[in-house]
């Protein structure tokens, strides 16, 4: 049986699932009944400063993008960080970490950009035993107007100077949650390595409008017909975020940084992909909002099986292990010659193919053979681009077989080299270096 | 238990109103905006779908099923109705088991074909409750056209010419229009009166008359139309229905299956309709079973039909029979009828042949067997009334011969639906001539 006991920055929980720093995580009734659940770890809703606790809107929170049998793809939310007394959350926090000390408690924190503030905060954090802190300097709505969130992770000098502050402050292991609001993601990582942050976890929430009702033209959610941009999440951002992932991963200068890996993750096949792409663990938070905190044993049981099937003993065979393979597009391989195949077995002629290549491709399929309605290959145009087996319905229907070396690929009238060829050697980039 | 249940011979009342009421709610209830959008998304968008090949009326199934699935409906009826204006009723009554439903990628994938029917009905059913404006009259171009008969035919014709400009005529034998849709299709396939709402549905787009009581032949010739008007569609359908000629068929109880259906569909109360306890059915297509699973709906004990082929040979579709047999209705096949026996005049009984095929031909094998009946109902076929006709009008098969366009051999004169020898008797069939011979009828005035 595979272990999937996990150490993330020092922090030790039984499995590699976190619930995020959200609304789940708000109090000690949400996160008793995760970890009843099998959570292995939970970051707390952001706490603010002491004071009057914050407001949030009494409208509508939380908007929505579907899709078939409205399936929920993405959620996107403009509730700001906790709205509950400090001392309250201090309080609850230091008792579920009391009754639950084989668990995960990193606390995610939000103050203003003054070094005063954090030096409160922190010691008041630290006696409650919690394991860790999360600078939250993702959020991109509410809290970032007021110079805090996304405003702070958007600038990398804030990002390694509140890093600093906070690492001189505490014995805590510090966590630096990013904002993808960003153009590169390397740079706010190299700044919080710099600022002596322990990891950093991403993405929070990409800045969204989710929908506008078209009949008052409100954008949604709405609050009394106005709207304001919220942060996006769930299934629709893990493409965005595992790239982000593997940026920092495969950076030479952040490379080894622990990465806790946050967008979209709903199974354990999702978790799975940012622990090969480089995250030490994972964070989730729209996939319990949607369906509840059970979905953990799903994903435990699931990674615990694929683990086993593949022979991983522990976290560690699977952390990183696709880094490697991910690289510039201007190293690969250019001898890598693919043609779609359409298995006629399989095929249930819907024409989907055909009409994406014919239309918006290559005209690569045909429609008719014989006069039968007929969808096949025409190797001749096919640039091996994949379009049809995305498009098509059925599962496995259409592959891409790889043209041996020897082969002829039918379109360019060569023969297929087995020799890897990249864009830096080819004849045809100006900037090429001579082959040696 | 209703007293009247088990009474013998043919009784009105064997259920209590409220029973009959629910054994002939709609067949196949609406699917609601939820349902209609979960169905719609199983659609795949298919390039040259063959849904819309199989469709008589090449309706663009998947672009209306995309406008469903998009938040749409009223679009969606705007591509049904382009193509087929009694989309409502095919919707409900097309066989799509063996029309697009059954050539559906989804079928052939998963034996599961998406939802196109109640799809088709949940688009139009919007679209004709909303009220909102579909078809705008063309400018008026002063030409006349004569309709005859106000069934789906002569209804498809009649709205197409209309949307063209033209006058349009419609001279229907009945008091009522809407031709097999109102008299001679089962209720629980179109309940709430829903083929009335189509045809003012039809008729709302302007500049068409009815004229009820109209018969061809009695007081109005397809001569005098050809003079009075500049075209003339025939959209007569099968008036005259084919009789059982055999020992004891003139006895009571024998009744014709159209007639039958007919009087079920314009009674106000089905619990007045007089039903036998032990009920024989003659025939292999929709009226037999319609007339069959009716009959078993309203009370009958024992409903039996007798098909004198195999079930490869029956015109009703494997979905109807099916229908049939899970309402109780027994089946049997390779019977057919010698005497209805009486006694004192009272129906007893039906003795029938068992036949076999011998190459193309079907012979009785000389063995008899005899069922119990107290009503037999006839649906052996319905034949055109042709004498009102007159001799220009080429027939064969008993049927008016068409060309493509639906021309007949007399001039100006086109026809379709169930009176030509070129269709399927099916509703939608009947739609897609009447359709087709308007554009023909359009094309020749303009010219």
């Amino acid at each position: 049986m595979a272990d999937i006991r996990n150490t993330f920055a020092g922090i030790k929980s039984p499995n590699p699932f976190w619930l995020a720093s959200a609304p789940p995580t708000d109090k000690a009734y949400n996160v008793e009944r995760a970890f009843k659940a099998g959570w292995g770890g939970v970051v707390w809703k952001t706490l603010g400063e002491a004071g009057p606790p914050l407001v949030n809107v009494n409208g509508p929170r939380y908007g929505a993008v579907w899709g078939g049998d409205r399936r929920l793809l993405g959620l996107n939310n403009i509730e700001l960080i906790t709205d509950r007394d400090l001392h309250v959350n201090l309080r609850e926090i230091k008792q579920v970490k009391k009754d639950w000390p084989d668990r995960a408690l990193v606390v995610s924190i939000m103050v203003p950009c003054e070094e005063a503030a954090w030096k409160k905060i922190l010691p008041l954090v630290e006696e409650t035993g919690a394991d860790g802190i999360e600078l939250n300097f993702g959020c991109p709505h509410g809290m970032s107007e007021r110079g805090m969130g996304s405003a702070v992770g958007q600038v990398p000098e804030y990002i390694e100077m509140v890093t600093r502050w906070c690492k001189a402050s505490t014995r805590m292991p510090v966590i630096v949650k990013l904002t993808p609001n960003i153009t590169d993601i390397r740079f706010p990582a190299r700044a919080a390595q710099a600022g002596g942050a322990d990891a950093v976890s991403l993405i929070n929430t990409v800045s969204s409008i989710t929908s506008v009702n078209l009949d008052n033209f409100s954008p949604e959610p709405s609050i009394d017909g106005k709207g304001s941009h919220g942060g996006y999440c769930g299934p629709a951002v893990k493409p965005i975020a595992l790239n982000m992932v593997a940026e920092i991963a495969r950076d030479a200068e952040t490379q080894g940084l622990p990465i806790s890996g946050i967008g979209g993750i709903t199974t354990w096949r999702d978790a799975a992909e940012f622990l090969a792409l480089g995250s030490g663990n994972v964070q989730v938070c729209t996939a319990a909002m949607t369906y509840g905190f059970k979905i953990v044993s799903e994903m435990i049981e699931g990674l615990e099986n694929w683990m086993d099937a593949q022979g991983h003993a522990n976290l560690d065979d699977v952390i990183g292990r696709a880094v490697p393979n991910v690289t510039d597009w201007q190293y690969l391989n250019l001898n890598y010659v693919t043609k779609a195949r359409i298995n006629q077995e399989m095929c249930i002629s819907c024409g989907r193919c055909h009409i994406a290549c014919e239309d918006t491709s290559h005209q690569a399929i045909t429609q008719e053979v014989d006069g039968q309605r007929r969808f096949e290959v025409i190797e001749e145009e096919c640039v091996g681009c994949n379009l049809c087996v995305n498009v098509c319905p059925v599962d496995n229907c259409i592959t891409m077989e790889q043209l041996a070396a020897g082969q002829t690929d039918l379109r360019t009238g060569e023969k297929v080299s087995g020799d890897y060829a990249n864009w830096t050697e080819h004849p045809n980039n100006p900037s090429r270096v001579a082959a040696e | 238990m209703n007293s009247k249940q088990h009474a013998s011979g043919v009784v009105a009342g064997r259920l209590a109103t409220p029973e009959i009421e629910d054994n002939f709610q709609d067949l196949h209830p609406a699917l609601s905006t939820h349902e209609a959008v979960v169905a719609a998304d199983r659609c795949y968008f298919c390039h040259d779908a063959p849904c819309v090949t199989a469709c008589p009326t090449s309706i663009d199934i998947p672009m209306f099923i995309r406008q469903i699935a998009t938040g749409n409906p009223q679009g969606s009826a705007e591509t049904i109705f382009d193509q087929n204006i009694l989309g409502g009723m095919c919707a409900r009554v097309c066989p799509t088991e063996t029309l697009c439903e059954q050539v559906c990628v989804r079928e052939v994938a998963e034996g599961k074909p998406v939802k196109i029917g109640l799809l088709q009905r949940y688009a139009t059913d919007y679209a004709m409750d909303s009220g909102a404006e579909i078809h705008r009259r063309a400018k008026a171009t002063g030409k006349k056209v004569a309709v005859v008969g106000a069934g789906p035919a002569g209804l498809a014709c009649a709205h197409r010419l209309a949307m063209y400009g033209h006058d349009v005529e419609i001279l229907e034998a009945r008091e009522k229009p809407g031709g097999l849709n109102e008299f001679g299709i089962a209720a629980y396939k179109t309940v709430d009166g829903f083929a009335q709402r189509e045809v003012e549905f039809v008729l709302s787009v302007g500049g068409i008359n009815v004229q009820y009581g109209k018969k061809l032949g009695e007081g109005v010739s397809l001569k005098q139309l050809q003079s009075d008007y500049d075209a003339v569609f025939l959209g007569l359908g099968l008036a005259d229905v084919n009789a059982l000629h055999m020992p004891g068929s003139d006895a009571e109880g024998v009744v014709d299956a159209v007639d039958f259906i007919a009087g079920l569909r314009q009674s106000a109360d089905k619990s007045d309709i007089a039903v036998g306890r032990r009920i024989v059915v003659i025939g292999g297509g929709m009226t037999a079973i319609d007339a069959a699973v009716q009959a078993k709906l309203l009370g009958a004990e024992d409903v039996t039909i007798c098909y004198r082929r195999g079930r490869d040979r029956m015109n009703a579709s494997v979905f109807e029979q099916e229908l049939a047999t899970s309402r109780g209705v027994i089946i049997r096949h390779w019977l057919q009828p010698q005497s209805v026996n009486t006694t004192d005049g009272k129906l007893q009984s039906v003795t029938l042949e068992y036949t076999s095929q011998d190459g193309g031909k079907l012979n009785g094998t000389g063995e008899l067997m005899t069922i119990e009946a107290d009503q037999v109902l006839v649906a052996i076929g319905q034949k055109l009334a042709a004498s009102g006709l007159g001799s220009p009008v080429k027939l064969e098969g008993g049927r008016i011969v068409t060309d493509a366009d639906g021309r007949t051999s007399a001039e100006k004169t086109w026809a379709g639906g169930d009176c030509t020898n070129n269709g399927d008797d099916l509703t939608v069939t009947a739609v897609a001539q009447g359709r087709d011979a308007a554009e023909a009828i359009n094309q020749t005035l303009r010219q």
